[in-house]
């Protein structure tokens, strides 16, 4: 469901510009509230597949009497209804064949008969419950990552494959599997009781995290960043906060808006990698860093924070440095320090060591991503390769720093990235 | 004295089973229950869904841990059963944690196929 459905031709009564612009709205429409049409009829007809298709009708629908009746004052609550309708006309025409699907349509009919709970605020608790769903514990992890990209925030197939480095046909039959234990082993659609909440958390911070993930640093295609994709991690995240104040989540938004601060400076006007310390400042939003070095502190406050706080006290640090010269290395260093005690993780010790580089000078950085490399660990990460390139470049040693950018070139699957790696060969070789 | 005799099965070799010869063996399984029920041999036998339908139950420090799966530890032996009722899986879990031997070893809660009352289309007994 990664595209709109196909429109049909515009009816006789309007313009063939008033036509397509409906067409238009429906497609925005689409955009921005079809997850949570289909949040809210996965809790009204009790199954995901069902749900998905009813979607599909439902847009379908819209594209043909949209143009004619215009589109209506409440586009969610009219799609939901159509699909809702929709749905239980299908099982109905299949009811004569199948006397238990005739049941499960009158059962609906009477059921969600009524428009209460198509509200905006229970929209939202659907998502919570489609989030809550979708992250569930009794999931293998790769199928709650998959199935939240799929079903929450609306990416194909494909671009979940690229964003974990697997085929995309893996990532289908992960997604088909969970959706066959959520309907087998009857996984039901409700947000956690408040005893079991702290566990079923934990696995919906870190979906949220790898979805701002490739949302702020896309894992491959033509632009950078995914704005849309972080932009719903944060909603996601104040969502969650909503619900349950935790402190790390507390600490996990005030790491995406950190980062996400940042956004319109990481590439310049012709879409080109600005790296942190060459970004123009002046473009950094206030308002966000503002917002994030506040939940940061209100996390560090309640003393039970854990790494995603950790690592927003280390982007606030960078937020609230008004040159990159006149940045806190060594207070930087430290919480990389205590990051890397709570959570050790070899792409950790990585920005530890580039933190290092910072404070004591290349050769200090260089020496540990070497010993991270020499392990065996990030061999084909090409971030590390790019930041042991930067580290001999600056070192003079510039057949190492070639030979680096140009593993880090073949690693790479990001156009921005590789016109960055492109460029710096260049530069070495005038 | 009462006796649990437990059914394993190939899942793969179920699965490449046509339609017809999955039919078939469903079918004689039902028999075979229907007759033994008669006899007085059977107090009560059940088919179970597939493994990918399981989840494993543990507590530890007093904390719930809920993972996909049968537990793989060949260390643990299977000691017991309770055949319960719950509303969902959420359900079921809790009541699974409640067990003494979730804080010692692991339970693995696995729904039922309620195979008597389906078309045949079962996929073990």
């Amino acid at each position: 469901m990664g595209d709109p459905p196909a429109g049909a031709a515009g009816p006789p009564l309007l313009t063939d510009d008033a036509a397509e612009r409906v067409r238009e709205q429906v497609e925005a429409v689409y955009r921005s509230d079809s997850r949570r049409v289909l949040a809210t009829l996965i809790r009204l007809l009790g199954d995901f597949d069902l749900a998905e298709e009813a979607l599909h009708e439902a847009f379908t629908a819209a594209v043909e009497r949209w143009p004619r009746d215009g589109t209506p004052a409440n586009p969610r609550a009219w799609l939901v209804s159509a699909g809702r309708f929709k749905a239980i006309d299908a099982m109905r025409r299949r009811a004569r064949f199948d006397a238990s699907r005739a049941e499960l349509a009158e059962r609906l009919d009477t059921d969600t008969g009524d428009a209460a709970g198509w509200d905006d605020e229970g929209v939202e608790d659907d998502r919570l419950r489609l989030i809550f769903i979708c992250c569930h514990p009794a999931l293998p992890p790769d199928a709650q990552v998959a199935l939240t990209l799929r079903e929450v925030c609306g990416l194909t197939t494909e671009a979940i494959a690229r964003a974990f480095l697997t085929a995309p046909p893996t990532v289908a039959q992960r997604i088909v599997r969970a959706k066959a234990k959520i309907r087998d082993a009857r996984i039901p659609y409700q947000v956690p009781s408040r005893a079991d909440l702290p566990d079923r958390l934990d696995t919906v911070l870190h979906v949220v995290y790898l979805v701002f993930n490739e949302g702020y640093s896309a894992s491959s295609g033509v632009a950078l960043t995914r704005p849309d994709l972080s932009g719903e991690a944060i909603r996601l995240g104040r969502l969650v906060i909503e619900l349950m104040p935790d402190p790390e989540a507390v600490g996990l938004l005030a790491l995406m808006l950190l980062h996400e601060s940042r956004r319109a400076a990481r590439t310049s006007p012709a879409g080109e990698l600005v790296l942190l310390g060459d970004q123009d400042r002046s473009l950094w939003s206030r308002e966000q860093i503002a917002e994030g070095s506040a939940l940061v502190e209100r996390a560090l406050a309640s003393r039970r924070f854990g790494p995603y706080t950790l690592q927003a006290a280390i982007a606030a640090m960078h937020a609230q440095a008004p040159t990159a010269a006149a940045t806190d290395w060594t207070q930087i260093v430290a919480l990389y320090d205590v990051l890397a005690r709570a959570d050790p993780s070899p792409v950790i010790e990585l920005n530890r060591a580039a933190a290092v580089a910072m404070r004591d000078g290349p050769m200090a950085g260089l020496v540990l991503i070497d010993a991270i490399l020499a392990r065996g660990d990030l061999a084909d990460y090409h971030l590390a390769h790019s930041a042991r390139a930067d580290l001999c470049r600056r070192l003079g040693r510039t057949a190492d720093a070639r030979a680096a950018y140009e593993r880090a070139l073949g690693l790479t699957r990001q156009e921005p990235e590789r016109r960055f790696l492109e460029r710096r060969l260049r530069e070495l070789r005038d | 004295m009462k006796y649990l005799c437990l059914v394993y099965d190939e899942e793969a070799n179920l699965e490449a089973m046509s339609g017809s010869e999955l039919d078939g063996l469903v079918g004689e399984c039902l028999a075979v229950d229907e007759e033994l029920r008669k006899s007085g041999y059977v107090m009560a036998s059940e088919a179970l869904q597939p493994v990918q339908t399981a989840t494993t139950v543990r507590v530890r420090n007093g904390r719930l841990s809920t993972t996909d799966g049968p537990f793989a530890e060949t260390k643990e032996q299977l000691g017991g059963f309770f055949l319960i009722d719950a509303r969902d899986l959420n359900d079921a879990i809790q009541v699974a944690a409640k067990i003494p031997s979730a804080r010692l070893g692991s339970i693995e809660v696995r729904p039922v196929w309620e195979i008597r009352q389906q078309e045949p289309r079962a996929r073990r007994c």
